[in-house]
């Protein structure tokens, strides 16, 4: 005999296997957001125009104008007088200019101005040109040592926020539209007035996203070392561990989106507005969370991605293993804990 | 022995205001179809659904097969078997996955039941790897029907499995339904479709949560048994105003080709013949809509 929970399971693979959006959502967009990320958008700066302006070009600033040209993150479009700085940058020929005082080299500066209006790309390529100014003359500098990432690559940094989010739309939005189109549909009703348990239909309704996420943290996985280069030094079964009780916690927050919800499209907004939305926004994945203002650092605690990101980080990124990361596994296992009994209780055994 | 009995005592239920169901008692008996009869909103499907534990009366009792509603509401759900009133079944699985997932809910298996639903399974056979979103209107509700009989239940409930189908694929619905009852079980079906009181075996007329009859159809035509008049008129809507302007007629209502007419006991029909425009009148036995009809306008006055 077949047994009622696992024809359920089976039924539900049905649902996911041929509704062509759902296998769009489940595997083609963590791809597509793993190699844009990594590859298309990023937050290095690259191709800083440059221009540079001296009163005479003497051979101090030429060497120097030669060493900003040679550096890979700047184009150098060639030289303007002093008095067209302010319109070479009204009129966008280039993000900075170098001017250099008459007699640079010897007693005289040289001074970088950059167009702010992008104030991430302007503070880059000011650092970029100060570096390269500074060069020679730094015996008073401090020597920098980059830890873990030395490249600077923005991939080490996304894709931990990449998992946080990819896990947060199918787990939570997944879950939530599937269990609220049972609702919907009335197929609901024949389900509660039949000998299965609610919590039954629940679990067994979770199970296979379960499964589609354990597939999705494979292929990210994959991608970030063969395609991105990410060392994934640390602990695997840290990271898996880590993983797998932020599924489950993603799982019970669609869970419990469809116990207040009716519709899908209600679920849907639900979903992408109070899930998906923190996750970028303040879970540390594109703002510095110690930045924000105070109230938002503590609304931040409760999004379970401000705790997932940073783990994922130490893992991935860092090379460390579950003693350095129990913190945040403890927090997220009391979250998926919390959850998955508000909703089993909000779970109606009835249509009201 | 298959079949089981429905009590149902003094059962109200209210959504916010509006009364969907005011003091209703009705006994439903083994091996009957007992048909609800109502236009919609009359609190049908609430009454239906009161009955297969989806929704609890405000006040009241009802027993399923000897088991109370809301205390013993696991009981039912393991005996009843339910077809609510909307197509509900999953439109992307096939004709035999639909039941096979139904069988093995509830911890059967299609071949040992086959017998149940062999009459009606082996019509939709040819088209058993079809989506069931893609079946016609009257195969979805046998589709639907077969999917609540899998398991062998002991008492069927149908919240109105002929809506939107069409008249060939109702006949034949209502005879399967005939087929079913000799097993003993008994059917609860609900129905906006007067003509259709004739297959049960008792009826109950239903309007804004009240029952206001309850029997057998000749009993309930018997006991409302009245002189009928069927008019004809060169325009029916013009002369449906003139007849409900008329001293002695209590309700004018449109019924196919003719006004129905009911009138005061000492009415003389001639009268009617004399307003212009009219070109037939004749006395004829009310129908169960007629009934009905009447009953609700008296409910209302």
């Amino acid at each position: 005999m077949r047994n009622s929970f696992t024809a359920f399971i089976h039924k539900e693979i049905l649902h996911i296997i041929r509704d062509p959006r759902t296998m769009l959502i489940a595997l083609l967009i963590p791809v597509v957001q793993m190699v844009l990320f990594g590859f298309a958008i990023s937050m290095e700066v690259n191709d800083v125009e440059v221009l540079a302006a001296a009163p005479e070009i003497t051979p101090a600033v030429e060497a120097k104008v030669s060493q900003i040209a040679h550096n890979p993150y700047i184009t150098f479009k060639g030289y303007i007088a002093t008095e067209d700085v302010d319109r070479a940058i009204a009129a966008n020929e280039a993000m900075a200019v170098v001017v250099f005082s008459r007699d640079y080299g010897r007693s005289g500066e040289a001074q970088v101005v950059v167009d702010a209006s992008n104030p991430v790309t302007a503070q880059t390529s000011a650092g970029y040109l100060t570096q390269i100014l500074n060069g020679t003359r730094s015996a008073s500098a401090p020597g920098i040592t980059i830890l873990y990432n030395p490249q600077l690559k923005s991939a080490y940094n996304f894709v931990p926020g990449i998992m946080g989010l990819i896990f947060m739309l199918i787990c939570a939005m997944l879950t939530s539209v599937s269990i609220v189109r049972e609702k919907e549909t009335g197929t609901m009703e024949i389900l509660l007035v039949s000998p299965i348990r609610p919590v039954m239909i629940v679990i067994a309704k979770m199970i296979p996203y379960l499964m589609l996420s354990c597939i999705d943290l494979a292929l990210i996985l994959f991608i970030s070392k063969y395609a991105l280069a990410l060392p994934l030094s640390g602990s695997l079964a840290a990271l898996v561990v880590t993983s797998l009780v932020y599924i489950i916690l993603a799982l019970a927050l669609g869970l419990f989106v469809s116990t207040i919800v009716d519709t899908q499209m209600a679920a849907l907004l639900v979903s992408g507005m109070v899930f998906i939305i923190p996750v970028i926004m303040l879970s540390g994945m594109m703002f510095p969370i110690e930045n924000m203002p105070l109230p938002l650092q503590w609304i931040s605690n409760i999004v379970p991605a401000r705790w997932y990101i940073p783990a994922m980080r130490k893992i991935m990124v860092e090379g460390l293993g579950f003693g350095y990361i129990y913190p945040e596994l403890i927090v997220l296992s009391l979250m998926a804990i919390a959850l998955i009994a508000v909703s089993v209780k909000r779970f109606k055994i009835r249509l009201q | 022995m298959i079949g089981c009995a429905i009590h149902i005592t003094n059962v109200s239920k209210a959504f916010g205001t509006v009364k969907a169901l005011d003091g209703i008692s009705l006994e439903v008996n083994r091996g009957e179809i007992y048909g609800l009869l109502g236009p919609d909103g009359a609190g049908k499907t609430t009454l239906f659904r009161i009955l297969t534990t989806l929704l609890l009366p405000d006040s009241g009792s009802a027993t399923v097969c000897g088991f109370d509603t809301v205390r013993e509401y696991t009981d039912i759900r393991r005996a009843a078997g339910y077809m609510p009133g909307r197509f509900s079944l999953y439109p992307d699985l096939s004709v035999e996955e639909n039941l096979e997932f139904f069988a093995s809910l509830f911890g059967v298996k299609v071949s040992d039941n086959f017998d149940m639903v062999a009459p009606i399974y082996n019509q939709l056979a040819p088209f058993k790897t079809r989506k069931a979103g893609k079946l016609s209107g009257g195969m979805k509700q046998k589709l639907a029907l077969c999917c609540a009989l899998i398991h062998r239940p002991e008492i069927l409930f149908l919240d109105e499995p002929t809506t939107g189908v069409d008249a060939v694929s109702r006949s034949e619905f209502w005879d399967i339904l005939t087929h079913i009852r000799q097993s003993g079980m008994p059917i609860f079906v609900s129905t906006p479709y007067m003509d259709e009181a004739s297959r049960c075996d008792r009826i109950s007329l239903i309007n804004s949560g009240r029952i206001l009859e309850t029997g057998t159809l000749d009993e309930i035509l018997h006991r409302n048994s009245m002189p009928l008049l069927a008019v004809k008129g060169e325009n029916n809507y013009h002369t449906l105003l003139a007849l409900r302007k008329v001293e002695g007629v209590k309700t004018a209502f449109l019924s196919g080709e003719y006004i129905h007419v009911f009138t005061e006991e000492a009415f003389e029909p001639a009268t009617l013949s004399a307003i212009e425009g009219v070109r037939e009148v004749k006395v004829i036995a009310p129908d169960i809509e007629d009934v009905f009809i009447k009953i609700m306008g008296n409910g209302n006055s």
